[in-house]
């Protein structure tokens, strides 16, 4: 039964909960992805992240709540629903026994979809692939192991990809290459979700991000909203004379001094402009040689938000 | 990228089929030409060596009394080693997750992997009692029957084998179904003596076990002769190998330690 609820959800998740063994580890999720855009789902390691990917890919049963992705249900329309979502797992998931070509098109096969060699060629040539066709996976590096399993999540044209730390363990290039073809596959018109622990990459990447806690969702927002509305500015001058404490009047500032006194940190905080405090220090006589501004990131409001500094 | 490419239902059973297939096809000195080899060598010793000093069924060689419980045996090791071992082995790797991410449904994952077992257990059964021709000439008086019962026997340890991968916390574990379960059984089922030559109470208890069942009424569809009628053989085979596949069907579709 199809259930309308907004013409552009790929993906809708109400309240859903999940616990091991009675200890919680998904508590009431609520968020949704429009088709199209690319979603990131961040945490810490133990934060629920992959536990509720398991629940959306029907890898794990659902404790309660709902997941409906592209108006079905994911529990009684499971067949139509996994038709619609490609997934690519955290741990590195092949099958031994059988060569890239012939793992590739029995997947196409799992989802109902006759195997398309126009488009399995496509995607070997895209993910460097294509020299290692007839090869067993068993003899497959693990850079090639990874990008086998994103071939294998796209085989049956998902609407829906969903990314699993993908690039866990996977040198800077490959990372790279693989985000270009992620990013030109949603250009496409695929949907993506993903959980990654390089923070920078999901600055970068995602149109919007979920942040999740001790189970809980603690920010649910548009990346660049998120990053503008709690990132901090740090404002670092190089002074031509040393100071032994800091000027007076700046303690919302929290000023800082290094260098032996000739560099002085101030934090600015968001929204604030460099302008007036600068005017402040030269009105006050202070000389300064230069002026450095540095913006915290996705991973500083991470470490803020879910209470990690400090350990 | 196509929001809906053509969805053909049945193309999730044939693929898990076909791979289930290739997959013992591939290892086909483990799977196939082991077992052979096996059952080669019983027959070799009881047809050839053996079989002339002993006589249990009158009427008969030994080696046509034994040929048929070997075959038997043949079919139920095999069926039983395919199902376990390939769902075990996707378990205790992680790929059964390649599986559960996909719209193949909890009737075609049972279909799929029992048929293929069956396949390979019917295949070791063809190639065990096309070897026996050598020693020993079957009367073969209800091959229909034999057949029949060869192949509930395989749909039968099908889905213990199931039952099995899915209980088995690990590999010692699954052994020790084959090794302490099943192999037990089969050798005091009556492959290798009519249990009607036993004293009480072993001819008494032998009637408890399950595996009599098959074997007797396999061979007695084969030389014409049981220790039991093939009505009660037939019944009692069917009856399990019910309560096997929905004992299977139900672990399968709740996803019990399959999904977590």
């Amino acid at each position: 039964m199809r259930l309308y609820i907004r013409a552009m959800d790929a993906l809708v998740i109400k309240k859903l909960c999940k616990s091991f063994d009675d200890v919680p580890v998904v508590k009431g999720v609520d968020f949704a992805i429009k088709e199209g855009e690319i979603f990131g789902l961040l945490g810490p390691n133990g934060a629920g992240k992959s536990t509720t990917i398991n629940m959306i890919a029907g890898v794990v049963r659902l404790g309660s709540g709902s997941i409906t992705a592209f108006g079905y249900d994911n529990q009684k329309d499971y067949r139509y629903t996994r038709r619609m979502l490609g997934v690519v797992h955290q741990e590195i998931v092949i099958d031994n026994f059988f060569t890239v070509n012939q793992a590739l098109r029995m997947h196409a096969g799992y989802y109902g979809v006759k195997d398309d060699p126009a488009w399995r060629h496509l995607l070997v040539d895209r993910l460097g692939l294509k020299p290692h066709l007839n090869k067993v996976m068993l003899k497959l590096s693990g850079g090639l192991k990874r990008r086998f399993m994103i071939a294998k999540a796209l085989i049956h044209r998902p609407r829906l990809l969903i990314l699993d730390e993908p690039t866990a363990g996977v040198d800077v290039e490959l990372r790279h290459g693989l985000w270009a073809f992620v990013r030109e596959i949603n250009q496409q018109g695929t949907t993506i979700l993903l959980t990654t622990h390089y923070l920078e990459e999901a600055e970068q990447m995602c149109d919007r991000v979920g942040i999740m806690n001790h189970g809980e969702l603690i920010a649910l927002e548009n990346t660049q909203a998120l990053i503008r509305r709690l990132a901090n500015r740090q404002l670092s001058l190089w002074l031509d004379n040393p100071l032994l404490v800091p000027p007076a009047g700046l303690e919302q500032y929290s000023p800082k001094l290094k260098e032996e006194g000739m560099l002085l940190l101030l934090h600015l905080p968001s929204g604030e402009g460099a302008g007036p405090v600068l005017r402040k220090l030269t009105e006050s006589g202070m000389r300064i040689r230069d002026v450095e501004t540095e913006q915290s990131g996705l991973e500083e409001i991470f470490i803020h938000l879910t209470g990690l500094e400090g350990g | 990228m196509s929001a809906d490419s053509k969805y053909y239902p049945w193309l999730p059973f044939v693929t898990l089929l076909r791979k289930e297939i290739l997959r013992f096809m591939r290892v086909s000195t483990q799977t196939l030409l082991t077992p052979i080899v096996t059952a080669s060598l019983y027959l070799f010793v009881f047809g050839a060596t053996l079989g002339d000093r002993l006589h249990v069924l009158p009427g008969f060689s030994y080696a046509q009394f034994v040929v048929p419980g070997l075959i038997i045996m043949g079919v139920i090791n095999n069926t039983f080693a395919n199902t376990s071992s390939s769902l075990f082995m996707s378990r205790y790797l992680g790929g059964i997750v390649d599986l559960l991410v996909t719209p193949v449904s909890p009737p075609q994952f049972i279909m799929a992997y029992t048929l293929a077992a069956m396949l390979r257990g019917l295949l070791v059964g063809t190639v065990v009692w096309l070897i026996s021709t050598v020693f020993a000439a079957l009367p073969w008086e209800s091959p229909l029957l034999a057949v029949l019962m060869a192949v509930i026997a395989s749909f039968l340890f099908a889905q213990f084998g199931l039952i099995a991968a899915i209980y088995a916390h690990n590999f010692d574990t699954l052994s020790m179904y084959s090794n302490f379960l099943i192999l037990p059984l089969v050798y005091l089922g009556g492959v290798f003596y009519p249990i009607s030559i036993l004293p009480d109470p072993w001819g008494t208890f032998s009637y408890l076990n399950p595996l009599f069942y098959l074997i007797d009424g396999f061979r007695h569809a084969i030389i014409g002769v049981g220790d039991t009628s093939y009505l009660v053989a037939f019944g009692v085979s069917f009856g399990i190998a019910t309560i096997l596949f929905f004992w299977a069907a139900w672990l399968i579709g709740k996803g019990y330690r399959l999904r977590a």
